[in-house]
């Protein structure tokens, strides 16, 4: 660019001169600026009747959707939690019935045990010889 | 026979008619918005007209105006919905500016083109200036104002002026490449 060469004097007088172009743009921008006429944004007073019923259309789909989403959400929540309920309730059940059934059984071991061991008393010496020859 | 409402009031549509250009020039080469500087020519004159009774000729109509004009444009930059503007404005690829509105004279295609270039260099560098640079840069080299008018316009002394319109230039030279 010609600003950049030359000596301080030509790039005085250039700078000069650019500034009156600039003067000279800017005058010219203006009196363009002042005759030419504004816009002004125009919007109809009333809309369309088929935008008004689209708009009710659209607003009556949302509502209805959105509480039709709501309502089977919590008809569905409410069935898993009475499904799980019951699937609890059945575990315990089942836990409790093998419990009471261990019980049982542990009893009944226990009887057998206590039951075997003892020998009646009629038969006491007979054992008591018994035990005396299997020593010998 | 006119009352003296009447005699102020054609006083003032004859201070319009004469002062309105230049108000809307300065603000346009300001603002770089028509329709902006439009809006706060029509707030100067209102906010003059309002106060007219007031003026007591200290000062000349025209300097007395440019000072509504430089505090409405700097409320207006200050306000928060001008700090958005600005930045739209920073952002925005300006259509209209001085460099489209060169006189053509008579001048080669590529002479204008190299006006044409160094005008909107001037304008870039001008966009780039601080706001009180900015008003004293396009009152001296716009407006055409000497110092002790600028100084009376912007309510500072000539020294300030010189000061800023040195740093100004400055920042002109440097965008046009002349900084060495």
């Amino acid at each position: 660019m010609s600003f950049e060469s030359g000596t301080s004097e030509e790039l005085d007088r250039e700078l000069a001169e650019t500034l009156q172009e600039y003067r000279a743009g800017i005058n010219a921008w203006a009196e363009a600026a002042m005759v030419r006429p504004r816009a002004v944004e125009v919007r109809p007073a009333h809309r369309p009747i088929w935008r008004l019923a689209a708009g009710w259309g659209l607003s009556c789909v949302l509502v209805v959707g959105g509480l039709s989403a709501g309502a089977y959400t919590h008809v569905h929540r409410q069935q898993m939690a009475k499904i799980a309920a019951a699937r609890v309730v059945e575990q315990q059940k089942v836990v409790a019935e093998a419990r009471a059934q261990q019980e049982e059984e542990d009893l009944l071991a226990q009887v057998d045990s206590d039951v075997s061991r003892e020998v009646p008393s009629a038969m006491e010496p007979l054992a008591q010889l018994m035990s005396g020859d299997s020593i010998r | 026979m006119a009352t003296a409402e009447e005699i102020a009031a054609e006083e003032f549509s004859g201070v319009v008619t004469k002062h309105r250009p230049q108000i809307f020039r300065f603000l346009l080469a300001s603002t770089r918005d028509a329709d902006l500087a439009e809006t706060l020519t029509q707030e100067c004159f209102l906010k003059a007209h309002r106060n007219w009774a007031g003026f007591r000729g200290e000062s000349s109509a025209m300097t007395w105006l440019m000072r509504i004009a430089i505090n409405l444009q700097k409320d207006h930059w200050r306000s928060r919905r001008m700090q958005f503007w600005r930045l739209t404005q920073t952002h925005a690829v300006d259509l209209d500016e001085a460099s489209d509105w060169l006189p053509s004279g008579e001048r080669s295609a590529e002479q204008k083109l190299l006006a044409r270039e160094r005008v909107g260099q001037v304008s870039k560098a001008v966009a780039k200036l601080s706001e009180r640079q900015r008003t004293m840069f396009l009152l001296r080299y716009v407006e055409e104002m000497d110092l002790a008018e600028i100084a009376r316009t912007t309510g500072v002394n000539e020294g300030t002026v010189k000061a800023h319109l040195s740093r100004a230039l400055t920042r002109v030279r440097a965008e046009l490449g002349g900084q060495r």
